[in-house]
């Protein structure tokens, strides 16, 4: 696989107060592939998403996009490169409703300005149908089909997870962020989902960087596999080298498991 | 009682109709546009009938226009013509066209219990004008949900625009641009005043962003607070402002009077028939509340264009999460700069129109208790609604210019007490907003968006981590 780098983080640090929270983490993301970040709880591995959003500022280190240096950037300078995202626990905008869920996440895409609004050009009139109409076939591509007038917390989670997905698509990412996406659901809703993140690279063609507990999605879409402890990078590689790695296995199961 | 009413009423329009030559069954077949309009001419028939037979607005007559008001307008609401949804404009024009038509009845209006007449001409200006600045503050504290609790250097800001633009405060200039009713070679800057409204407002949007650009980094009660620092400094700057370095900018505890009368000068005059000057007219009060009017008008279209534009979706967004709204790619600053710009706008218009009202701007007038008073108006009416701002501002404003001291009259006529009401207005005030926080957080007329929210809560966990603040990490779960 000869991709380009679409994402690298260069000795990617965060420290608060005396805690590393992440430690001079080396990490690459080829364009077009799948890749898993794994890691015990409390590894670091929300931190270091949190750094490539732009929702933390590193304290050292550098993220590095598609070519562009975007450390120290605003969140939304970050979504305007084209790196979209879900979070772990749920964050919609719950009293909207599906549809304008999914127009805020159009914002970046959009143009409309504030004198344009008031007098409600004909550019600006065409833009918000063209807004809507796009954000309907997201939510239809997502599995929202005639949910767009739901008001967000009144769908169901799994529901409520696909929005979430709708929203990071319509910031129109190159990179999707997926912060546990899978948790919470049920094995068939798990199921869907895996193959969802594989329809994302084949029709959208997407690179996808997740969070995962759940091995089987792990194993089952991953491209490469990296594995955080205790804020350091302890392994990388594909699926099959991640499961025979020692270190990794330590890190999941004590030195016992290793020894024995 | 109210069926069998209903149904001897629609008994009697079949009969009348089929007297006509029309069945039922024909009458179901004409186009829905044409039985709205019959129905709604044979509505306005029956009220001047009744108008006619009970005399000029006689409080029956009232009673049954304002029931046919309110049973005829509401089933308006859905109409369309053509592609255009003609309904949603209903309600607003009758509430406009009654407050249009009000210098005209107002004398003939009944005494309401308690409170008394109806507001005099004067309070219904106020009114309009703390409509407007209300309005102005719901697009900071409504929409994009930030505490502004500074909101009155705004309107001292505009008040002072029209001051410095409309007067004779600067002596050693002298520049007149379409000013009315001043006699030649006067001094200073005399500009008209539908020049000095817009003056203000952009001038005011400009404070705001010199203001919001380092004040919106903070959050939640930090930025009220800094928004508080704010509204005090730009009053204390007018109070003494009578020798900024030497240069007499604001005239000081005087303020600055006399201001200039708004008005249309000689050639509209003659050619349009507008008032050429306001100040000089017999109903004065009547033509300042049209124009008042008119600018509430101007404020409710961009409100209601905005909510529902690009910038009102982010401004919602950043009030529900900013996070999330954030990750979405709104930019923070930006946007929470414009609604403060918005606001300040509205705010700066609001000001320079009430100074000329008054024909003065008075470093009095901006007390921290008028920011204090605008926001009751945002949070009494429903945060977020514009129904409900409008609603808040005029019932306050008017509790404020009259309400309160008819009320206290009646209470010491009838129940042999001795209490000044007004005195305590603050503290009623202060009541009304504790019992509406207790009973309906969201406010009287609420957006129902807002109203989810009180009951749940949103986000607000801080964006931007500081250094070194461990208060501010929470491990993640996962």
């Amino acid at each position: 696989m000869a991709e380009e780098t679409l994402l690298e983080t260069v000795r990617l640090r965060k420290e608060f107060g005396g805690l590393v929270a992440v430690d001079d983490v080396d990490f690459i993301v080829p364009e077009g592939s799948i890749v898993s970040l794994i890691g015990p709880n409390g590894a670091g591995k929300t931190t270091f998403f949190n750094m490539l959003t732009g929702v933390y500022k590193p304290t050292a280190g550098r993220v590095i996009f598609a070519g562009q240096d975007l450390t120290g950037k605003p969140p939304h300078a970050f979504t305007e490169r084209g790196i979209g995202r879900t979070f772990q626990n749920i964050r919609l905008f719950k009293n909207m409703t599906a549809l304008e869920n999914v127009l805020v996440g159009m914002h970046v895409r959009l143009k409309g300005r504030l004198l344009e609004a008031i007098l409600r050009t004909p550019r600006v009139r065409h833009e918000e149908a063209d807004a809507r109409s796009r954000a309907r076939e997201l939510l239809e591509f997502s599995g929202l089909r005639r949910k767009d007038e739901e008001i967000g917390k009144n769908l169901s989670y799994g529901d409520q997870r696909r929005l979430e997905v709708a929203r990071a698509l319509a910031t129109e990412p190159k990179l999707l962020l997926l912060d546990e996406p899978t948790a919470g659901m049920n094995p068939q809703e798990t199921l869907e989902f895996t193959g969802f993140v594989g329809k994302l690279r084949a029709e959208r063609g997407l690179t996808v960087l997740l969070i995962e507990h759940d091995m089987r999605v792990v194993m089952g879409i991953s491209d490469r596999v990296t594995v955080l402890d205790y804020g350091g990078k302890i392994a990388e590689g594909t699926p099959q080298e991640i499961q025979k790695n020692e270190r990794v296995i330590e890190a999941y199961l004590g030195t016992a498991a290793v020894s024995s | 009682m109210r069926r069998r009413v209903a149904s001897a009423v629609s008994a009697a329009w079949w009969a009348a109709l089929s007297r006509l030559g029309l069945s039922r069954h024909r009458w179901q077949t004409l186009p829905r546009l044409t039985r709205r309009t019959v129905k709604a001419v044979v509505w306005v028939g029956v009220g001047l009938v009744l108008v006619a037979a009970f005399g000029v607005w006689k409080t029956s007559a009232l009673a049954i226009a304002a029931v046919v008001l309110l049973l005829v307008v509401p089933s308006y609401q859905k109409l369309t013509i053509g592609r255009f949804r003609v309904g949603k404009w209903v309600t607003p024009a009758a509430a406009f066209a009654i407050v249009i038509a009000y210098p005209y009845y107002l004398n003939s209006m009944p005494q309401v219990p308690i409170f008394g007449p109806f507001p005099m001409l004067s309070t219904m200006v106020a009114m309009m004008i703390f409509s407007m600045m209300a309005l102005g503050l719901n697009f900071v504290v409504g929409y994009a949900g930030l505490l502004d609790l500074g909101y009155v250097a705004f309107y001292a800001m505009g008040a002072y625009m029209a001051g410095w633009f409309a007067s004779d405060q600067f002596s050693a200039q002298h520049l007149d641009l379409g000013a009315v009713g001043l006699s030649q070679g006067w001094i200073g800057f005399h500009f008209s005043i539908w020049l000095v409204l817009p003056m203000a407002g952009i001038a005011t949007a400009i404070v705001g962003v010199i203001i919001g650009l380092p004040t919106l980094r903070l959050r939640g009660d930090y930025l009220a607070i800094v928004t508080l620092g704010f509204g005090e400094i730009l009053p204390q700057v007018a109070r003494n402002g009578n020798s900024l370095f030497g240069y007499n900018l604001t005239n000081g505890p005087e303020g600055i009077t006399p201001i200039d009368g708004p008005g249309f000068g000689s050639w509209l005059h003659t050619h349009l028939h507008l008032p050429a000057e306001y100040l000089t007219l017999g109903n004065y009060d009547a033509v300042f509340l049209w124009t008042a009017l008119a600018l509430v008008a101007l404020t409710v279209f961009c409100s209601v264009r905005l909510r529902d534009s690009r910038l009102g979706r982010a401004w919602v967004a950043i009030r529900e999460d900013e996070v999330a709204a954030a990750a979405m790619g709104i930019p923070l600053m930006r946007t929470k700069t414009w609604s403060y710009a918005t606001g300040a706008f509205f705010g700066g218009v609001a000001g320079a129109f009430y100074a000329s009202y008054k024909s003065g701007a008075f470093p009095d007038d901006f007390f921290f208790q008028i920011s204090v008073f605008i926001l009751c108006m945002v949070i009494l009416g429903g945060m977020g609604n514009i129904w409900g701002v409008i609603f808040g501002a005029c019932f306050l404003s008017y509790l404020d210019r009259e309400g309160l001291s008819n009320v206290g009259t009646w209470m010491n006529n009838h129940l042999g007490t001795h209490v000044n009401v007004p005195l305590y207005e603050f503290g009623i005030y202060g009541a009304i907003i504790v019992i509406v926080m207790l009973f309906r957080p969201e406010g009287l007329i609420p957006s129902s968006r807002r109203a989810a929210e009180f009951r749940e809560g949103v986000h607000d966990e801080p964006l931007y981590d500081v250094e070194h603040d461990e208060r501010l990490y929470t491990p993640e779960p996962g």
